[in-house]
């Protein structure tokens, strides 16, 4: 008996230890491509941003945080800096309280839900070169809306921010949030949907008015899903690129230029690959503090619970 | 998931395995963004004339950016160390290759056929590097043009502008009668090109000092403040929408007759002659008043990559198609550009074609032939784009005259650093 037990384990050994192993196999490959492709490259970039390299990569020369110094003296990376402050402060906060707003008017139980919900969705669904295209002629005084206002006869309309460079960002925020914010929508749909009932019928008894369950319950309740919505919304208005390249391509003068336009133009443009290097790198900075103190609470709070 | 990544590998494999395959010896692989209709026509010269040779043509276009996506894609050849035969190139990029050690050497060649005697020496500086011949020039561009609807001029008084006060008299004129004086598209690299004109209407040595030799006295000095309040009058005759407008669609106005006028170079002329419209008769072309006897030229040339021994002969058979008189001419009347060497009889040119092959040869003979800034042959791209973004700024009304200046000088310091 106790011979035939040791030959089990004997048995069941190899194919524990495969099944041990197994993930960690399959999983390898796709660990070491990331670890080569997003890790290596953005160490590789990060060696960049300290080298002279002009054309090509050239890790001969050398050059220590010159290129962080020229980057900060740049008045076109000043200029990115601020449009991304307006851009990224507007769009999350118009796109979160759009998506909000339009998430609750759905969630009270309306006829045609299902036909709605996907209208509001669908912009998501091109791409932002597609919208900003759109976006463009719209807004082209000579062709777009103004146009056809003076067409119906509205003579004295005008709205020519596209071609103003003070005010040529904010339209850029708006084609961005007409994009985005039916998803925001969807993740706030999906929030509310998953909401206690108990709690609102405990609420609606102590005779709480609906104003109030939202605001003290319900959007209390969301928080997750700003923190996701934040996030999500964040890193795409750091990486706003193609938005801007299809609308303004950075004018009118350099009026719409972002961080991602910075890195793209010094980068492939000018030859300056080191500067470019050195954009990426603050811009990668930038979000690794959105990213992680979101995922430290996101695990820390997972750890409470 | 591995399996499918096992066949991934193996695919991409087999993939790279066909890139790095031997090309045949009598093939050239070139590198292009002439896709445009009269652009792929005037190559379609070139092609059909080494298929002749028995020289098969592998045609790698890469459309878009003036030639900025063309560029990134030869980084990525070049790199992987696999770069195409020959590449289309302008100016500086020709330089800032050659400094990579990666390309080819057309000497024999260029010996053989007495390029140095026909070839301007202010092209010869970019085709040329460290006294070996690197690239083949196409063509040459001149910049300092003015294409002026003949109707709207007749309605301004006739004359063409001769003086600096002379245009603006005809674009106040212009004005008058209701159309938009410039048709102009706002873009930096199009600012750039009248800026371009401005500044060598202030003299060929202002220009030479400030433009090529960078020196920072002439960049920050009272005349380049001049050229920038002479841009900031210009502004006014522009039209409110010409914000982010192409270079073609404003070519389209001066055509239609909602604009009067237009400064750019000579491929605004391929727009004219599409619409059906004749020198002299429909459009006339004039060089910026004060800029006759000089030219800001740009030229496309293909320069050529190191190559093994047997494709080499490939090579050097294009690079010679490329300077064979028939070919400048044939290519260069469909381009609407003028043909790099002097001694190509102009008969099959047009009156404007006509004007700028003489323009040419005079500015060549008298040294006053100088490399466009707006088109990347007086100064390398970080420098031309620290410009850009000056010019274009200026232009916007971002800054004034004085305040302008001063940025230029400074902003060219820093890209020079």
């Amino acid at each position: 008996m106790a011979m035939t037990t040791t030959a089990q384990t004997a048995a069941k050994n190899p194919r524990a230890t495969l099944q041990d192993w197994l993930p960690k196999l399959v999983l390898a490959p796709s660990f070491a491509l990331i670890l080569l492709f997003v890790y290596g490259f953005i160490l590789f970039t990060a060696v960049l941003s300290f080298t002279g390299s002009k054309l090509l990569p050239d890790f001969s020369a050398w050059v220590g945080f010159n290129n962080y110094v020229r980057l900060f003296n740049h008045p076109n990376w000043i200029t990115s800096l601020k449009n991304l402050a307006i851009f990224s402060f507007l769009y999350i906060v118009i796109c979160s309280v759009l998506g909000l707003g339009l998430a609750i008017l759905l969630d009270q139980k309306i006829r045609g839900e299902g036909v709605l919900r996907p209208i509001y969705l669908y912009p998501m669904a091109l791409s932002f070169i597609v919208t900003g295209v759109a976006w463009k002629w719209f807004l082209d005084p000579g062709i777009g809306l103004e146009h056809v206002m003076h067409l119906w006869g509205w003579e004295s309309f005008s709205f020519r921010w596209i071609k103003d460079g003070k005010m040529a960002i904010y339209t850029i925020v708006i084609a961005a949030i007409w994009q985005s914010s039916g998803f925001v929508m969807a993740m706030f749909l999906a929030g509310l949907r998953g909401v206690d009932n108990e709690v609102i019928k405990a609420a609606q008894i102590d005779g709480a008015s609906t104003i109030t369950i939202y605001r003290r319950i319900i959007i209390p309740l969301m928080r997750p899903v700003f923190l996701s919505a934040f996030v999500v919304l964040a890193h795409l208005a750091i990486k706003s690129y193609d938005l801007v390249v299809a609308m303004t391509d950075g004018g009118p003068g350099t009026a719409t230029w972002t961080p991602a336009l910075f890195m793209q133009k010094f980068t492939f443009g000018r030859n300056e690959m080191g500067m470019g290097a050195s954009s990426a790198i603050i811009m990668m900075i930038m979000i690794f503090s959105i990213i992680v103190p979101y995922l430290y609470s996101e695990l820390g709070g997972g750890k409470k619970q | 998931m591995l399996r499918k990544l096992l066949i991934g590998t193996m695919l991409s494999g087999a993939l790279t395995a066909g890139y790095a395959a031997p090309s045949f010896a009598d093939e050239v692989e070139v590198l292009h963004w002439w896709t445009s209709g009269g652009e792929a026509a005037a190559l379609d010269v070139l092609k059909k004339k080494l298929e002749s040779q028995g020289v098969t043509w592998k045609d790698m276009p890469v459309a878009g950016g003036g030639g900025e996506a063309a560029m990134t894609a030869l980084r990525a050849r070049v790199t992987a160390g696999d770069p195409p035969t020959a590449v289309q190139a302008l100016g500086f990029d020709i330089t800032d290759w050659a400094k990579q050690g990666v390309v080819g050497d057309l000497t024999d060649i260029a010996t053989k056929e007495g390029w140095d005697k026909v070839i301007p020496a202010a092209l010869q500086q970019f085709s040329k590097y460290d006294g070996k011949w690197i690239a083949a020039p196409v063509n040459v561009h001149s910049t300092n043009w003015i294409w002026i609807n003949k109707k709207a001029l007749d309605a301004a008084g006739g004359k063409a502008p001769e003086t600096w006060d002379e245009l603006i008299a005809v674009l106040d004129k212009m004005k008058a009668n209701g159309i938009s004086p410039i048709g102009h598209g706002g873009q930096a690299w199009q600012d750039a090109t009248i800026f371009d004109a401005v500044v060598l209407a202030e003299g060929t040595d202002f220009y030479k000092q400030s433009m090529i030799d960078l020196d920072p006295a002439a960049l920050n000095s009272d005349k380049m403040v001049e050229v920038f309040d002479h841009m900031a009058k210009l502004r006014e005759y522009v039209d409110a929408d010409f914000s982010g407008r192409d270079w073609n669609l404003a070519s389209a106005m001066v055509i239609e007759g909602k604009a009067g006028m237009q400064f750019m170079g000579d491929w605004a002329k391929g727009e004219f002659l599409k619409a059906g419209q004749k020198p002299g008769v429909d459009f006339v072309c004039i060089r910026f008043p004060g800029t006759q006897g000089a030219v800001t030229f740009n030229s496309d040339q293909f320069m050529m990559f190191k190559v093994g021994d047997a494709e080499k002969k490939a090579q050097d058979l294009m690079a010679s198609d490329i300077e064979s008189p028939d070919f400048q001419s044939a290519f260069n009347v469909v381009k609407g550009s003028a043909p790099a060497r002097t001694d190509v009889p102009n008969t099959a040119f047009d009156d404007c074609g006509k004007k700028a092959i003489a323009d040419l040869a005079e500015a060549d003979k008298n040294g006053k032939l100088f490399g466009s800034m707006a088109h990347g042959h007086a100064n390398p791209a970080a420098v031309k784009n620290a410009m850009y973004d000056v010019i274009t700024r200026h232009f916007n009304g971002e800054m004034d005259s004085k305040a302008a200046a001063a940025a230029l000088a400074e902003a060219v310091a820093a890209a020079k650093g």
